[in-house]
């Protein structure tokens, strides 16, 4: 692998002579700067050209997307394409059971994690590093091994078909506890004892001690329940029948299946699934790639 | 406090594990029937599907995670080198993790059509004939092999042309995602050890292959073991993309050749209501997945030097 200059590092030479530098040569051909930059683009390109394709083929009428060769460029831009797709299946109703879906599914999970995960880093009981333990055990076992139990038993709860069946497996995250654990954890003990001081309870002290600082935790623990429950397919698709309740990837699944010979309207049914997400990723990308840094390596 | 977490976990995540053992002992279809002991079990080694979808996983997991591993830390290593543009690029590699893979393999099912894709009027200019990938049963090498004379084993296939497609799509989804760790860990070796090696007068391909890669190590492990659990997961793409129904192609297609073990315990419980069967072949899963999982663990606290 031929990797670019580190020689050429600015903190490494000192700032003065970086301007001196610059002055006596207005432009110096560096052939590994060249190499880096050629292989970053490359890179862009293959990740960026299925969104460009996928736009320009929504734009396409139906004759376009399919000739041969294919249609590079849309004639004119056939915005209509997307109010059709729109209209071609229930997609409000699947933003809706999603938005809804994945709303309970937050506010859940930053609630129950961060009741239990107070407990394990504050509360001392019998067996407490035991419990623990298993917990963390649990991370082990996929889901997708347990999908015939967990199918039998939402039907034995005669829960088939029901938001009850696609929210209330996922209020609790055993990440997310364990996220949650360790920021409590770092809190200095002197707030403890100042709370308890003053005569805090448990309650109180979750309240106006831990809450206020946790904000990280939970936004982090949020993005990826959100994430997570947005992208959720094969729960839903063994565990819902009717087209009422199904989520949006349940329902853009479906539709891609059924209509494959009208792929401007897939690609546009495609672009306005993806539209909320990246919406949400431009505004919070701070908060999404710090997500991703400080919890690690939980994809 | 502790009840809501834990009843959650342990009705859904905890005991599904023990109740799958009891289903896969059983001989269980919609309804509990005779306790048929491991003959489940006997029934899926002696399977030839259920060994060609082990095939199958193995080669998505084999071609995704080296591949998205050595372009990532490339990428990576290069974005650290104090480019311009740095959050432009970083933005843009990481779009296709923030896009929902359904969304993600349609748009890459119309890339890869095989009547007028992208993908064919690519091929057509490095002068390679159209391919139908997505419907495309024949093995990679046997296809590399027919159109070059290059000569092969027999037994050679490698995997169909169809999976070769899906993993393209599971290589562009991740890749993002590790850049973005890689970032973080190239950003936590020490500067010091980087100016020590350049006044003892190393190179920067010694600087590299001395340096960065064994204090990246641990970070380097950690994905790799992830992302092979996670291909061992993989669902989503595979699911969107094998099927192809305009042609009566099922999940899994063409011919079995993108079926993997998910898939295949999902064909158990969603064609066939093989309850009992399918509860023993994910057990299969399971145990492998356990065992990567223990082989980390293991392997980090011996090894890795955090």
């Amino acid at each position: 692998m031929r990797v670019g200059t580190l020689r050429g590092r600015p903190e490494e030479i000192p700032h003065a002579a970086v301007a001196d530098a610059a002055r006596r040569l207005p432009f110096r051909f560096r052939p590994g700067r060249v190499v880096i930059y050629l292989v970053l683009t490359v890179g862009a390109i293959f990740c960026a050209f299925p969104f460009v394709w996928m736009v320009l083929s929504s734009l396409m009428t139906r004759e376009e997307v399919n000739a041969f060769p294919p249609t590079l460029w849309p004639g004119e831009f056939r915005w209509s394409n997307y109010s059709e797709a729109w209209n071609s299946a229930p997609f409000a109703r699947y933003f809706l059971n999603t938005f809804f879906i994945a709303g309970v599914i937050v506010v859940g999970v930053a609630i129950t994690s961060l009741l239990a995960a107070y407990v394990f880093a504050r509360i001392d009981f019998p067996g407490r590093g035991a419990v623990f333990a298993m917990l963390l055990a649990t991370l082990m076992i996929p889901f997708e091994a347990t999908l015939v139990p967990n199918f039998i038993m939402i039907r034995n709860l005669q829960i088939y078909n029901t938001y009850y069946a696609l929210i209330i497996p996922w209020i609790a995250s055993v990440f997310s506890i364990f996220l949650m654990r360790q920021s409590i954890l770092s809190i200095p003990e002197e707030l403890f004892e100042a709370a308890t001081l003053d005569g805090c309870g448990h309650v109180r002290i979750l309240r106006h001690v831990v809450l206020p600082l946790m904000r990280g935790p939970i936004a982090a623990v949020s993005v990826f329940s959100f994430l997570a429950s947005w992208n959720s397919l094969l729960w839903p698709l063994i565990i819902t029948s009717s087209e009422g309740i199904r989520p949006i990837q349940l329902g853009l699944s479906v539709f891609v299946h059924a209509d494959a010979n009208e792929p401007q309207l897939l690609m546009a049914a495609s672009a306005f699934t993806i539209a909320p997400l990246l919406a949400i990723y431009f505004l919070a990308q701070r908060q999404f790639l710090e997500g991703i840094a400080s919890t690690g390596l939980k994809g | 406090m502790l009840a809501p977490a834990m009843l959650i976990i342990g009705v859904f995540h905890f005991y599904p594990l023990f109740y799958a053992f009891y289903i896969s002992l059983h001989n269980w279809r919609i309804r509990k029937g005779s306790l048929v002991w491991f003959e489940n079990y006997r029934t899926a080694l002696e399977n030839k599907d259920f060994w060609q979808s082990f095939i199958n996983t193995t080669w998505f997991a084999l071609i995704t995670v080296p591949v998205t591993m050595v372009v990532a830390l490339t990428l990576a290593y290069l974005l650290f080198q104090k480019v311009k543009f740095l959050g432009l690029f970083r933005t843009i590699y990481f779009l296709p993790y923030v896009t929902s893979a359904v969304a993600a393999a349609a748009v890459w099912s119309w890339v890869f059509s095989s009547r007028n894709g992208i993908a064919n009027e690519l091929l057509d200019v490095i002068g390679i004939g159209p391919q139908t990938w997505l419907q495309q049963p024949r093995g990679i090498f046997v296809l590399l092999s027919d159109g070059t004379g290059i000569p092969r084993p027999d037994w050679l296939h490698g995997p169909s042309l169809a999976m070769i497609a899906i993993t393209i799509t599971q290589i562009w989804h991740n890749l993002g995602f590790q850049i973005v760790v890689f970032l973080v860990g190239l950003g936590a070796i020490s500067k010091e050890l980087y100016e020590a090696a350049r006044v003892d007068g190393a190179g920067e391909r010694q600087v590299f292959f001395r340096i960065t890669l064994p204090m990246l190590s641990p970070t380097i492990f950690l994905i790799a073991v992830i992302s092979i659990i996670d291909a061992f997961k993989a669902f989503t793409p595979i699911y969107v993309m094998s099927t192809q129904s305009n042609v009566g192609q099922r999940p899994g297609g063409p011919l079995g050749t993108t079926e993997t073990s998910v898939v295949y315990v999902l064909n158990q419980i969603y064609g066939a209501n093989r309850y009992g069967y399918g509860a023993a072949a994910a057990m299969f899963l399971f145990l492998i997945i356990l065992a990567l999982t223990l082989f980390q663990l293991w392997v980090s606290r011996k090894w890795v030097k955090y």
